[in-house]
């Protein structure tokens, strides 16, 4: 049995303001991989650019820390390269949903077996406070000064649309479900994205701890996630924000679909070309 | 009478959709069978149907692989294709084709009336007119009529039978007319066959590269489709299932370098293939290769830009925007393949070096190098030899250890029981990120010594005619053979020629070849002389004179040799 200390680190100067949701989220993280028994080793973390990107610097891992917006070509390269590795992306709202929106959409499309972590407290906090691509109507930030206008991205509806493989959203205040659903998501086989709702205590004043307590509601025992309609009604319902697993539509996985995996299981890093087929193609131009 | 002697140059010019590259690409190799030297490279428009697009094939007794603005035979498939090609007639030209099409336009005195389509109509439908010119071609060069029945069945073998049968008699009718043009002396064409070249391999740069590339080891192509660069790609995806490579058309560029790079970090070994556009997209994505220090194979096949430009045709306008692209200061290798063998060897050899250093390794081609073929003995595969770098880690890994060498041996995850953490911040030897300002100073330092681990490799320019000259001809990438072609015609034993084939960094050789010449010349298909501002930069030394060309075409022998006829004397 592993514990969560196998994932420790000592000496760690976390970034992160006093009280963030980041924190219970990253235990979350840590107990799934425990109970989940993913050893360090066969774990790459991979994340882009904010506040909640830099949570793999404080638990041990691998990990691909590169561009914002940026993690999840990356990932899905990780996966496709060795699928002997567990491959989960962590970011935020503005990194998964702004800078890397088209990349989302086809991360979706393609479908890797990655797991999808979104920190999403509809503010940008990095740099300061200013609107996110979730952030609500009227969210009044130093640069968006009259409130926001544009429509807030709803991440959910927008997989669901996609028949993204495993939808599913929870509250970092809740830490029991958050654990319980990230775990669930690295096990579904297939693109998974877990939006994950957390107030932002230094920047948003809006969607703070006691907003997410009185406007969330958990999805009942009865919701089919296998029903795409269905989900997508919850997914776009007024009012209240629900949590737990919306849509799940198992599928073949990107890796599965590749041709290099069809004969031979090994990493790309294990292989060497077969120069003699490569001979035979430039002799297959020398006659008819 | 009209007597072709050693070197025929035949252009074909039609819409696109007609065919032409059907017929291009049969002749060459039934030609090449034959045991004629051929080169054949294409001009074409930026759309699906209809304008005007040519292709030149020469045929020869030597080695040919340069562009020629000569017009010894001219097959028109439409109308305004005179025109089109109008500037490269002249008088000895001699129009091969219906008159019908060429009516008109018809400008010289020299024509021929061969009715390919009326031909084509009594063996079945106009629609076999390229097979009937096809005939007609190899009749007039004398082709082996085995070879060409043999050929086009091997061509049409997917086809019905029917389709087979219309298209050899379609062959066989033209091959008819055109022998019959020799036999009543309307034509004659002299070019001596040599059964050796009979075995040699035909290619197109763009074949090579991606033959260069897995050859190399690379076994990840994230790709998006941009001309001239696309046929890498198709090519790769074609092999991909018997090679076991994985080819994946992603959503965007940025992607595909994003991709490149976790697909190293993961022990494969990866190339990005666009053009000048997409790599514009890929620019941040080179900029963390520098910061992660992370191995990256990256193709730009120039096409004229800025922006969008002319997307079909040719030009080298972006290699300042290769040297400098990424924010930040770090080391790269640029190469300039000058033939069809360099794009498949110095291919090769950029998976290994971006292994060994960590370093982004570009091949820097254009639309003229990538879409010209000819003929040539072999490509080896096992003359360079395949290196992996990456190590096996243990529990005291550290990614970025400070190695005098600044090469960090580089683990990969999963092989070895140590993490590897890398960061596009700044980041401590473990890879975490860091604000400590001695570490970013150590770092910096250590990611440029790569830079000058890798001078003994930088491969030497190649210096052609004589070792003492009083002017030095200098180009780089794709001039290499219509330099030689036109310094060969020229004729002077004072005058040399250098070419590169790694643009960046610069042999250190390159100061004393400078030195030794009076005057200097380059030859670059851009505006702005960018290698001669390089060489400058590098060497102190300025280019006396510029021979320039930025109208999308390549140089044509014809031109350089005027050109450097009027600096010459």
């Amino acid at each position: 049995m592993m514990d969560t200390q196998s994932f420790d680190m000592k000496d760690l100067d976390i970034a992160w303001c006093p009280g963030c949701g980041n924190f219970a989220i990253l235990t979350a993280v840590k107990e799934a991989l425990t109970e989940l028994e993913v050893n360090p080793e066969k774990l790459v973390m991979v994340s882009g650019i904010g506040q909640a990107a830099k949570a793999p610097h404080y638990f041990k891992c691998n990990f691909f820390n590169g561009l914002h917006g940026r993690s999840l070509p990356a990932a899905g390269a990780i996966k496709a390269s060795n699928p002997q590795l567990t491959v989960i992306t962590e970011s935020g709202d503005g990194c998964t949903y702004g800078e890397g929106g088209n990349h989302f959409i086809h991360t979706i499309r393609r479908n890797p077996d990655i797991t999808n972590l979104v920190h999403n407290n509809m503010v940008y906090g990095l740099t300061k406070g200013q609107a996110s691509p979730t952030s609500a109507h009227g969210f009044k930030t130093p640069v968006q000064t009259e409130g926001v206008f544009l429509e807030p991205l709803n991440p959910l509806a927008l997989a669901i649309s996609l028949d993204a493989s495993f939808v599913a959203r929870t509250f970092a205040g809740d830490m029991e479900q958050t654990k319980d659903i990230i775990k669930k998501a690295i096990l579904h086989k297939g693109y998974a994205l877990v939006d994950i709702l957390q107030p932002c205590v230094t920047y948003n004043r809006l969607n703070t701890y006691k907003w997410f307590k009185t406007n969330t509601v958990y999805l009942e025992e009865s919701h089919n996630p296998h029903d795409r309609i269905e989900a997508f009604r919850r997914a776009t319902e007024g009012e209240k924000l629900s949590l737990g697993i919306f849509y799940v539509h198992p599928k073949p996985t990107f890796e599965e679909e590749l041709t290099v995996y069809r004969e031979n299981r090994e990493p790309l890093y294990l292989r060497r070309p077969d120069l003699t087929k490569v001979v035979n193609i430039i002799d297959s131009n020398r006659g008819i | 009478m009209t007597k072709l002697n050693e070197d025929v140059s035949i252009v074909l010019c039609g819409e696109a959709g007609q065919g032409i590259q059907t017929v291009e690409h049969i002749l060459t190799r039934m030609l090449k069978l034959s045991g004629y030297h051929v080169f054949s490279t294409q001009e074409v428009m930026s759309r699906i149907r209809g304008g005007s697009n040519s292709t030149l094939i020469r045929v020869s007794s030597r080695r040919v692989a340069s562009f020629v603005d000569r017009i010894d035979l001219l097959i028109p498939f439409s109308p305004g294709a005179v025109k089109h090609v109008g500037n490269r007639v002249s008088p000895e030209t001699i129009l091969l084709g219906e008159k019908k099409i060429y009516g008109n336009e018809y400008l010289g005195t020299r024509a021929i009336d061969v009715p390919l389509s009326e031909v084509a109509s009594q063996v079945g439908s106009p629609i076999y007119s390229n097979t009937v010119a096809v005939g007609l071609l190899s009749g007039l060069l004398n082709v082996d009529p085995g070879i060409l029945q043999d050929y086009l069945r091997g061509h049409f073998s997917g086809k019905d039978q029917e389709t087979i049968n219309k298209n050899l008699e379609a062959a066989k009718r033209g091959y008819a007319f055109g022998h019959d043009l020799l036999e009543n002396g309307k034509i004659r064409i002299e070019i001596q066959k040599s059964y050796k070249i009979r075995d040699e391999i035909i290619l197109d740069g763009n074949e090579a590269l991606a033959l260069g590339a897995i050859s190399g080891g690379c076994n990840f192509v994230p790709f998006y489709p941009m001309s001239p660069s696309t046929g890498v790609a198709v090519f790769l995806a074609q092999h991909a299932k018997e090679l076991g490579i994985l080819v994946e058309q992603v959503e965007d560029e940025i992607s595909a370098i994003n991709m490149v790079i976790g697909a190293w970090y993961a022990g494969a070994r990866a190339m990005a293939s666009t053009s000048g556009g997409g790599f514009a997209l890929m620019a941040e994505g080179l900029s963390l290769a520098g910061m992660v220090e992370s191995p990256a194979v990256i193709h730009i096949g120039q096409r004229p830009a800025p922006a969008t430009g002319l997307p079909t045709r040719t030009e080298q306008g972006d290699l300042l925007f290769a040297l400098y692209a990424g924010h930040g200061e770090f080391p790269r290798i640029i190469f300039a393949p000058g033939t069809i063998e360099d794009a498949f060897s110095l291919t090769q050899r950029a998976f290994n070096l971006a292994d060994k250093y960590q370093v982004p390794v570009f091949i820097l081609t254009d639309q003229y190098l990538l879409e010209s073929h000819y003929n040539f003995p072999t490509l080896d595969p096992w003359r360079i030899k395949l290196e992996k770098h990456f190590v096996k880690t243990d529990t005291e890994y550290k990614r970025y250890r400070f190695a005098e060498s600044g090469i960090s041996p580089r683990g990969i995850p999963g092989f070895g029981e140590g993490l590897v953490v890398l960061d596009s911040d700044e980041h401590d030897e473990e890879g975490h990120i860091t604000e400590n300002l001695d570490i970013r100073t150590k770092m910096v330092d250590k990611r440029l010594r790569k830079l000058d681990q890798l001078q003994d490799e930088i491969l030497p320019p190649e210096l052609v005619g004589p070792k003492k000259y009083e002017t030095l001809v200098i180009a780089w990438g794709s001039n290499y053979h219509v330099v030689i072609e036109a310094m060969h015609k020229l004729g002077k034993e004072d005058v040399a020629f250098l070419h590169f084939k790694q643009v960046y960094p610069l042999h250190p050789e390159t100061v004393s070849y400078l030195q030794k010449a009076r005057t200097t010349v380059i030859i670059e298909n851009n505006a702005t002389a960018q290698f001669g501002k390089l060489i400058e930069l590098y060497t102190g030394r300025k280019i006396d004179k510029k021979i320039l060309k930025y109208n999308g075409a390549p140089f044509s022998v014809e031109e350089i040799e005027r050109n450097l006829n009027s600096f010459l004397d």
